[in-house]
C-alpha cells in the first residue's frame, strides 16, 4: 500500500476524511514555500498537493493565479518544485506535484516521475491530462511507483466515470462545481451526488475539490467525502498575510480549523 | 463557367460536408492535436462534436448557412488579379479577396458557422477570444443576428494597439473584457474564455476563433474556414484552366491557412506555404513563429508547436501583427509541416510592413499587417520558384482582412502623422 494510501485509510479508520492541503511551490519564495507546507501539517493537513507555478492557469482563479505569477517572476521551474517537495516529504506527509500537464511533457514523463520518487514525492494530480491523452505518465507513473491522480467532474457521464476512476491510484479527486479555483460561499449541492456517483464505480478513495474554504465547509464535505481538499483559502492567507512570520500563523490556524471540521463531520 | 454554376448551393454545400481524411476520433493528427483539457469540459467538447458532426451533413443547416455567407457575408469573394504586383514580383499573382467579405475579414465564415450550430444547441451564451479583434467583431456581429448574448475576451495590450475594433464589439452589443493577466495577448484571453466556459458551460458555447484548440475546433474552425481554397480553387481553373503553382497564407494560429490550403492538400503540384509572424527575427527571440522557432509541446487543449522555454512555459510571443501575436499553432498545420506537405517560413515585421506599403501603391488596396505577411512571401519565394519552373509561376495570396483597423499601427510605423 502506497503511503498516501496508508493515510487515507488511517483517516477512514478514524471514521473521518483525511485533510488535503495546497500551496504553489516557489510562493512566496522557495524555502517560504516549504515553510508554508510545514505549517499546514502542523496545523493538521494529512496531505500536501504542491502546485507547479505555470505559466497558462486556465483552471485556476484570481487568488493562485496572483501567488504563482510571483513564483514565475521570480524564475521558479520544476527543479524548484522537486527541491519543495523533498523539503515537505520530509515530515513524513505523503506528498503529490499538481501541475499542468506540459511543463511534465516538456522535462520529460519518465524523467520526472523518477526525480519526483527520488525526491519522497507521492505521485501527481494533473488537471488538464485525461486518461484518453495519458498512457504516457501512466507508464511513468507505474515505472516509479507514483500514485496518479485524475478527477471527474459535475458533467461526467458514467462511461467516463468509470473510465477515469478505472486508471486513478491513491485517490479520485472530484471537482464539486463547474468553474475554476477560489472559495466560494457555499459547497455546490451536488457535490454529495457526484461522490455518490464516482464511489458506484470504484473502491478508491474519493476527495472532493473546488471551493472549500473554512471549518463548516469541511465538515459538511467530510459528511460524505473521503478527503477534502483545500487550496486558495490557504494562497489567500499568504497573500494577505503583512509578513512572513504572520502567513505561517494565519496557514497553521486555518489547517487547525479545518482538521476539526473534518473530524465533526460525521458526527 | 459563370459564377452561378461555380457556385450553386450544392458548391458550397460540399465545402462544409467534404469527404477528405478527418483526425482520429479523438482529434489526433499522428502524435499531434487531441484534447488536453480539465475533465469539466469533456461533456461540452462531446456535445459540440456530435452537434457539429450532425449539422455538417444536415442540407437544412448547409442551405442557412450558405444562404448567410451569400446573402450576408459578400460571398463568395473576389480572385482579383495584382497585375503591378506580379510585375513587381515576376510571378502571376492572384488575391483571394477576403478582405471585401462583411466585418472586414475571414473571421465572418467561421462564425457564421459555429453561431449557427450554437443555436442548434439551443444555447443562448457566446463567448469569444480575440487578438487583432476580427474575430471578436466577427462573433459579436454573429451575435447581434443570432440574438445572442457575446462576451468577448481580449488581451489588454490588444484593447489598446486595436482600439477601433474595441469600439466596434461595443457598438454590435458584445461585452469586451480586456483581459490584465500573464502577457495581456492573445494567450491570455484565450486562458480567461477557458475560465468562463468551464463556468458557465451549461449554457455558453465558446465560438473559439482559429483551427486551433482541443478537438473539435481545429476540425470545425477548418472545415468552415475551408470554404476559401475551396472557392478560390474553381476561380483560378475558370479563370486559366489550371491549378495554382503556390497557394500563400498567413500563419498565426491558422485558420485562414487552412481554409485556404485545405482544398489544394490532393493537389500534389500544388506548393503550400504558411508564412509565419517573424517580428524582429526568429534569431532574436523576438517573434510568434512557433513552428519554425518553436518546438512541440501542449497549449490550449492540443499538441502541437508552440513557443516555450525548457521547462515548458510558454514564452510570450511578439508580432507588429495582433492577430499573428501567439505562441502556438493549429494541430493541423503542425502535421502539415511534419508530413512536409505544406512549408512554413518566418516573415519579419520588416519584410511584412514593406509588403503593406506595396501592396498600398500597386494595387490601391491596404491589407490587414497579418495578410501583408502572406504578400511579403509571395515576393520572396516568386524568384526561387520562377527558376525552378522556367516560366512565370501562378500564385494565389490569401488576402485574409482589411488594413482599416491597422492605420494606427502602419502610421506610426511610417511615421505618418494621423
Amino acid at each position: 500500500m502506497s503511503k498516501l494510501s496508508a493515510v487515507l485509510a488511517a483517516a477512514k479508520a478514524e471514521n473521518r476524511a483525511a485533510l488535503i492541503g495546497y500551496l504553489p511551490a516557489g510562493f512566496p519564495t522557495v524555502e517560504g514555500s516549504i515553510a508554508a507546507c510545514k505549517a499546514m501539517i502542523d496545523g493538521g493537513v494529512d496531505i500536501v498537493e504542491i502546485g507547479l507555478p505555470y505559466s497558462d492557469p486556465q483552471m485556476d482563479g484570481p487568488v493562485i493565479q496572483q501567488a504563482v505569477q510571483v513564483a514565475l517572476d521570480a524564475g521558479v521551474n520544476t527543479l524548484d518544485v522537486l527541491r519543495v517537495v523533498e523539503g515537505v516529504a520530509a515530515t513524513g506527509a505523503p506528498t503529490l506535484v499538481m501541475s499542468y500537464w506540459n511543463p511534465i511533457e516538456r522535462f520529460g514523463a519518465d524523467r520526472f516521475a523518477k526525480q519526483l520518487a527520488a525526491a519522497g514525492g507521492a505521485g501527481t494530480i494533473l488537471p488538464d491530462l485525461i486518461p484518453e491523452e495519458a498512457d504516457d505518465w501512466i507508464a511513468a507513473a507505474d515505472a516509479h511507483a507514483l500514485d496518479r491522480v485524475f478527477l471527474v467532474a459535475q458533467t461526467s457521464t458514467p462511461e467516463r466515470i468509470t473510465l477515469t476512476t478505472g486508471v486513478c491510484r491513491g485517490f479520485v479527486y472530484a471537482a464539486s462545481l463547474m468553474g475554476v479555483t477560489g472559495t466560494r460561499d457555499a459547497v455546490s449541492g451536488n457535490a454529495k451526488g457526484l461522490v455518490e456517483r464516482t464511489k458506484a464505480a470504484t473502491d478508491v478513495p474519493v476527495c472532493v475539490g473546488l471551493g472549500v474554504s473554512n471549518g463548516v465547509q469541511a465538515a459538511e464535505v467530510a459528511g460524505f467525502a473521503d478527503g477534502v481538499i483545500v487550496g486558495s483559502a490557504f494562497v489567500r492567507r499568504l497573500l494577505e498575510a503583512p509578513d512572513e512570520a504572520s502567513g505561517l500563523a494565519a496557514v497553521r490556524e486555518l489547517a487547525r480549523e479545518l482538521a476539526a471540521g473534518v473530524r465533526s463531520g460525521r458526527r | 463557367m459563370t459564377d452561378a454554376t461555380v457556385f450553386s448551393d450544392a458548391f458550397f454545400a460540399a465545402s462544409y460536408a467534404h469527404p477528405s481524411a478527418q483526425p482520429d476520433p479523438a482529434g489526433h493528427y499522428g502524435r499531434l492535436g487531441g484534447r488536453f483539457m480539465p475533465e469539466a469540459l469533456m461533456a461540452a467538447l462531446a456535445e459540440l462534436t456530435e452537434a457539429y458532426q450532425k449539422s455538417k451533413n444536415d442540407p437544412e443547416f448547409q442551405a442557412e448557412l450558405t444562404h448567410w455567407l451569400r446573402t450576408y457575408a459578400n460571398r463568395p469573394s473576389l480572385l482579383t488579379e495584382a497585375k503591378r504586383l506580379s510585375a513587381h514580383a515576376g510571378a502571376r499573382i492572384l488575391l483571394k479577396r477576403e478582405d471585401l467579405n462583411h466585418t472586414g475579414s475571414h473571421k465572418i465564415n467561421n462564425v457564421l458557422g459555429q453561431a449557427l450550430l450554437t443555436r442548434r444547441m439551443g444555447k443562448k451564451r457566446v463567448i469569444a477570444e480575440t487578438g487583432a479583434g476580427q474575430h471578436g467583431v466577427a462573433s459579436a456581429t454573429a451575435a447581434a443576428i443570432f440574438d445572442l448574448e457575446c462576451v468577448v475576451y481580449m488581451g489588454e495590450e490588444d484593447t489598446e494597439r486595436q482600439a477601433l475594433n474595441v469600439a466596434r464589439m461595443r457598438m454590435l452589443g458584445a461585452e469586451v473584457v480586456p483581459v490584465a493577466t500573464g502577457s495581456r495577448t492573445l494567450k491570455d484571453a484565450i486562458n480567461e474564455a477557458i475560465r468562463d466556459w468551464v463556468t458557465n458551460v451549461e449554457h455558453t458555447n465558446y465560438l473559439f476563433g482559429t483551427a486551433a484548440g482541443p478537438h473539435p475546433f481545429p476540425s470545425i474552425v477548418r472545415d468552415f474556414a475551408r470554404i476559401i481554397g475551396v472557392e478560390a480553387r474553381a476561380q483560378l481553373l475558370d479563370l486559366t484552366g489550371g491549378l495554382p503553382d503556390a497557394v500563400a497564407a498567413c500563419v498565426g494560429g491558422g485558420s485562414n491557412a487552412i481554409g485556404l490550403f485545405h482544398a489544394f492538400v490532393p493537389d500534389e503540384s500544388v506548393r503550400l506555404y504558411g508564412f509565419e509572424a517573424g517580428g524582429s527575427g526568429v534569431e532574436s527571440g523576438l517573434h510568434a513563429a512557433s513552428i519554425t522557432g518553436g518546438a512541440v509541446g501542449v497549449l490550449h487543449g492540443a499538441r502541437t508547436y508552440i513557443l516555450q522555454d525548457e521547462y515548458g512555459q510558454t514564452l510570450p510571443s511578439h508580432s507588429i501583427s495582433a492577430g499573428l501575436d501567439y505562441p502556438g499553432v493549429g494541430p493541423e498545420h503542425a502535421w502539415l509541416h511534419d508530413t512536409g506537405r505544406a512549408v512554413y517560413e518566418p516573415v519579419t515585421d520588416a519584410e511584412a510592413m514593406d509588403a503593406f506599403q506595396l501592396l498600398c501603391r500597386t494595387e490601391g488596396i491596404i491589407p490587414a499587417i497579418e495578410s501583408a505577411h502572406a504578400v511579403a512571401g509571395a515576393l520572396r519565394i516568386a524568384p526561387a520558384l520562377r527558376e525552378e519552373l522556367g516560366r512565370e509561376p501562378v500564385i494565389i495570396v490569401n488576402l485574409s482582412g482589411r488594413g482599416d483597423k491597422d492605420m494606427h499601427t502602419a502610421a506610426a510605423y511610417f511615421g505618418m502623422e494621423v
